[in-house]
C-alpha cells in the first residue's frame, strides 16, 4: 500500500491543477494550474521507474556483485523527466511573456473581460 | 566518398532546417534579402530531398534510421534483444505528410518575403518558421513516441510565437495565450498516457510496442488520453473552440503552416489507431466513435461559419469543417474494416488531408492579400475589389470552386470517395456531408460576392494589387490544385495508395524494426 | 503510365477529361443560344441601372449589400439554433478546458465500458 502512495499523490496533484485552471478567474492562476499538473506528471514519470530495494543506476559507483539490471531503478524515466520539466521551463516563461503583454493592453487579468473573440 | 544521402536523409530532413533556424540570425545581418533567400533555399532543398526519399520509399519499402548506432539501419544492438535508441521509421503515410508540410512551408516562405511590408523583428519570424517546419517534419517522421512528444512541444511553442507576432493587437496575444494553454494541457496528458504505455511494456518505440501490446485496463485508459488530447489538437468538436481563434488572429502566412501542423495531430491519431493498436482494438467502436465526432465537426464548422463579420475567422471555421470531412472517411474504413469499401473511404479520407490544406492555405493567403491591401480585415467594409485586384479574385475563385467540392478540382477528388463510401455504411452521414458541402459553397459565394463583385466603394478607391512575391506564392498553390484536379488518378495512385496500404498493414511497420537485422 | 487514369470507386468512376468535354459542349450550346438574342440596349438610361425594388439609391455605397446582411434569411430562420450556439461559443479559456475533459470523460465510458 505504501507504494501506492505516489500515484495517489499524482492523481491528487492533477484533479488539484485542474480545478485550478477550471475554476479560476486570474490568467496567472490558470497558467499556475498548468505547472501543477506538469509537476504532477513529472512525479508519475519518475515514480514509475521505482524498483524496491533498488540502487542508484550508476556503474560505476555500485558495491561489488550487484545485479545488472535487477538492482537498479530504471534511468530511462529519469531522462524523460528531465527532458520534460526543461519543456514544462519553457512553455511557462512563454505563457507567462504572454500574460506581460495582455496586462500591458488590456490593464486587467481577468480572463472574462480578455475576450474580444468570442462566438 | 562513402556518404550515402538517401540512407541518410531522415536525419538530414531534420538537420537541414535546424540548422537553417539557428544560422538564419546570423545571416540576416548582411541584408533582408540575404535572409529571404537563404530561407527558401533552405526549405527547397529540405523538399527536394524529401522528394528523393519518397522515390526510394515506393520503391524500397519502409527506411528506418537508427541514432546512434554504427549502420543507420542497426535497430538492435548486439546483446540487447528490443530496440532501445531512438528510430526514426518512414513508410508511405509518413512520406506524405511531409510532402505536405514541406510543399505548405516553402509556400509560406515565399508569400511572407512580401507580405511584412515595415515590421521588424522578421528575422525571429523566419526562425521560428523553420523551428515550426522542423517541429511538423519530427512529428511526421518519428517511431518512437517519447520523440514525438519532444517535437509535438516544439511545434506548440513555435506556432504560440508566430500567432501572437503582430503584438500591438490584443486580439492576436488572446489567440497565442488559448493556444498555448490548450496546447500544453494536450501534451501533458499524452505525456501521461506514455508514461502508462511505458509502465506496461517497457518500450517507447512504437513498432516494439505495437508488437507486444495486450489490450489490459491500464492500455484502453492510455488509448482515450492520446486519442482525446491529440482530437483536440486537431480540431475535432466539441474541442475545436481554440482553431478560429488561432487561424483568425495570426498573420496568414503562419496560418497556413499552422494547419499543417494540425494535420500533423490528425496524422498522429491515425498513427495511433491503425499501427499503435492495430492488432488489438476493437474496430468497430472507434470507427463509429469518430464518425460521430466527424459529423458533429462538420455540422458545427460549417453552420458557425455563415454567422461570423471577421474573413479570416470565416474560412477558419470552413477548415474546421473539412477536418470533419477526413474523420468521417477515417471512421468508415474503421467501422466497416472487412468490406470493400473501407479501403476507398480510407483513401478518400487521406486524399481529402492534401486536399483541403491546398485549398484553405489558398483561401488564407487571398485573405491575407486583401488584408494587405486595404487594412480591413471585417466583412462590413469592403466590396468592389475585383476591379482593381484581378489576380486575386481568380485566386479567390478556384479556392472557392475547390473547397466546395466543385469538379474538375481537386476537392471533388476526394470528396466523391468520401460520399460514396460512407453512404454504403449508412447513408445519413453521406447526406450530411453533401448538404455541408453545399453550406460551404454558399458560404464562399457569399464571400466572393461582398468582397469581390459590386460597385467600387469611396473608401478603398486607391487599392492596388499586391506585390509579386504573394502572386507567386498564390499561383504556386493553385496550379498545384488544378494539376490535381486534372489528373486525380496519377497522384492516388502514386501519393495516396502507398500511403492508405501503410496504414491498414501494421505488421510491415512492426517486422521493419524487429524482423529484420 | 497515363495520366489520365479515372478514379475507380466502389461503385463508379471519376474522370476529369470527360467532365471537361461535358462541359465545353455546354458552354458551346449557351453561346449559340446568347446568339439569338436582341443585341440592342440604350447606355446610360434606366436599362442598364440595377434593379432594387423600387427603390433610389445614390451612392454606390447603398447599391452593395454589406457580407454580413447577405443570407439575412437563412440566420433569421434558425434563430434558435444560433443563439444556443453562440452561447456555447463562449471565448472562455476555461470552457475549452472543459469541453476537453468531458469528451476524455465521456470517452472513457464508451471505451472502457463497451470494449
Amino acid at each position: 500500500m505504501i507504494y501506492n502512495i505516489p500515484y495517489i499523490a499524482v492523481m491528487l496533484l492533477i484533479l488539484v491543477g485542474l480545478y485550478a485552471v477550471i475554476a479560476k478567474r486570474n490568467i496567472i492562476k490558470i497558467i499556475m494550474g498548468i505547472s501543477i499538473i506538469e509537476s504532477g506528471v513529472n512525479l508519475f514519470l519518475v515514480a514509475l521507474g521505482y524498483r524496491e530495494g533498488g540502487l542508484a543506476p550508476i556503474f560505476t559507483n555500485l558495491p561489488e556483485k550487484t545485479q545488472i539490471p535487477g538492482q537498479l531503478v530504471l534511468p530511462v524515466p529519469q531522462a524523460l523527466t528531465l527532458t520534460s520539466i526543461v519543456i514544462g521551463v519553457a512553455v511557462l516563461a512563454l505563457m507567462l511573456a504572454l500574460a506581460v503583454q495582455i496586462y500591458k493592453h488590456y490593464k486587467t487579468l481577468d480572463v472574462r473581460s480578455v475576450r474580444r473573440l468570442k462566438e | 566518398m562513402s556518404f550515402d544521402v538517401i540512407s541518410h536523409s531522415p536525419a538530414l530532413l531534420i538537420a537541414i532546417p535546424l540548422f537553417g533556424a539557428f544560422f538564419t540570425p546570423v545571416i540576416s545581418r548582411l541584408h533582408a534579402k540575404v535572409r529571404d533567400g537563404f530561407v527558401i533555399v533552405v526549405i527547397a532543398l529540405t523538399e527536394i530531398l524529401a522528394i528523393f526519399l519518397a522515390q526510394d520509399i515506393y520503391t524500397n519499402g519502409i527506411r528506418k534510421y537508427v541514432f546512434g548506432a554504427s549502420l543507420p539501419s542497426l535497430t538492435r544492438p548486439d546483446t540487447i534483444s528490443i530496440p532501445v535508441r531512438i528510430i526514426f521509421e518512414v513508410d508511405g503515410m509518413s512520406i506524405f505528410m511531409v510532402l505536405i508540410s514541406l510543399t505548405i512551408a516553402l509556400v509560406a516562405a515565399i508569400y511572407s518575403t512580401s507580405f511584412f511590408k515595415k515590421e521588424d523583428g522578421l528575422d525571429r519570424y523566419y526562425t521560428l518558421l523553420l523551428l515550426l517546419t522542423v517541429g511538423m517534419l519530427g512529428m511526421e517522421l518519428t517511431g518512437d513516441l517519447f520523440n514525438f512528444f519532444v517535437f509535438l512541444e516544439i511545434t506548440s511553442i513555435s506556432s504560440t510565437a508566430l500567432i501572437a507576432f503582430w503584438i500591438d493587437r490584443g486580439e492576436s496575444l488572446e489567440a497565442a495565450l488559448k493556444y498555448i494553454i490548450i496546447s500544453s494541457l494536450g501534451a501533458l496528458f499524452v505525456l501521461m498516457a506514455i508514461g502508462f504505455l511505458y509502465g506496461q511494456y517497457d518500450a517507447l518505440n512504437i513498432a516494439a510496442l505495437a508488437n507486444s501490446i495486450q489490450f489490459t485496463f491500464i492500455d484502453k485508459i492510455a488509448l482515450v488520453l492520446l486519442l482525446a488530447a491529440l482530437a483536440m489538437k486537431a480540431g475535432i468538436a466539441p474541442m475545436h473552440m481554440w482553431l478560429p481563434d488561432a487561424y483568425g488572429e495570426a498573420p496568414p502566412s503562419v496560418t497556413i503552416a499552422i494547419v499543417a501542423a494540425t494535420q500533423a495531430s490528425l496524422y498522429a491519431v491515425l498513427r495511433i489507431c491503425f499501427t499503435l493498436y492495430g492488432s488489438v482494438i476493437g474496430m468497430s467502436t472507434i470507427g463509429w466513435l469518430l464518425i460521430g465526432l466527424g459529423l458533429l465537426t462538420i455540422f458545427v464548422g460549417v453552420t458557425m461559419a455563415l454567422i461570423q463579420k471577421s474573413l479570416t475567422r470565416t474560412i477558419a471555421y470552413a477548415a474546421v469543417g473539412e477536418i470533419g470531412y477526413m474523420i468521417i472517411g477515417v471512421g468508415t474504413a474503421l467501422a466497416a474494416s472487412t468490406e470493400t469499401f473501407a479501403s476507398v473511404a480510407l483513401k478518400g479520407g487521406i486524399f481529402h488531408i492534401f486536399n483541403d490544406v491546398l485549398d484553405i492555405g489558398l483561401l488564407f493567403l487571398v485573405a491575407g492579400a486583401v488584408i494587405y491591401a486595404t487594412n480591413e480585415r471585417s466583412l462590413e467594409n469592403l466590396g468592389g475589389l475585383a476591379r482593381r485586384m484581378k489576380y486575386t479574385t481568380i485566386f479567390f475563385l478556384i479556392g472557392l470552386l475547390a473547397v466546395a467540392g466543385m469538379p474538375p478540382m481537386n476537392g471533388f477528388a476526394s470528396k466523391i470517395l468520401i460520399y460514396e463510401s460512407t453512404y454504403q455504411l449508412n447513408p445519413i452521414i453521406s447526406i450530411i456531408a453533401i448538404l455541408s458541402s453545399i453550406l460551404l459553397l454558399a458560404i464562399f459565394v457569399k464571400i466572393f460576392y461582398s468582397l469581390f463583385l459590386g460597385p467600387e466603394l469611396p473608401n478603398l478607391k486607391d487599392v492596388k494589387e499586391v506585390p509579386t512575391g504573394m502572386l507567386i506564392a498564390m499561383s504556386i498553390l493553385a496550379i498545384v490544385i488544378i494539376i490535381i484536379g486534372l489528373f486525380p488518378g496519377y497522384f492516388m495512385q502514386n501519393l495516396v495508395e502507398p500511403a492508405a496500404t501503410a496504414l491498414s498493414n501494421p505488421s510491415n511497420y512492426i517486422n521493419a524494426i524487429l524482423g529484420g537485422a | 503510365m497515363n495520366p489520365f487514369t479515372p478514379i475507380t470507386t466502389g461503385s463508379g468512376f471519376w474522370n476529369p477529361l470527360i467532365w471537361i468535354i461535358a462541359f465545353i459542349t455546354a458552354l458551346l450550346l449557351v453561346y449559340a443560344i446568347r446568339l439569338f438574342g436582341n443585341k440592342q440596349y440604350k447606355k446610360g438610361s434606366s436599362q442598364t441601372k440595377p434593379f432594387l425594388s423600387g427603390n433610389v439609391a445614390e451612392n454606390n455605397e447603398q447599391l452593395h449589400v454589406k457580407g454580413v446582411n447577405v443570407y439575412w434569411g437563412f440566420t433569421e430562420a434558425f434563430k434558435g439554433y444560433y443563439d444556443k450556439m453562440k452561447r456555447i461559443h463562449t471565448g472562455d479559456t476555461r470552457d475549452y478546458v472543459l469541453w476537453f475533459l468531458i469528451v476524455m470523460i465521456g470517452l472513457f465510458f464508451i471505451v472502457l465500458g463497451v470494449l
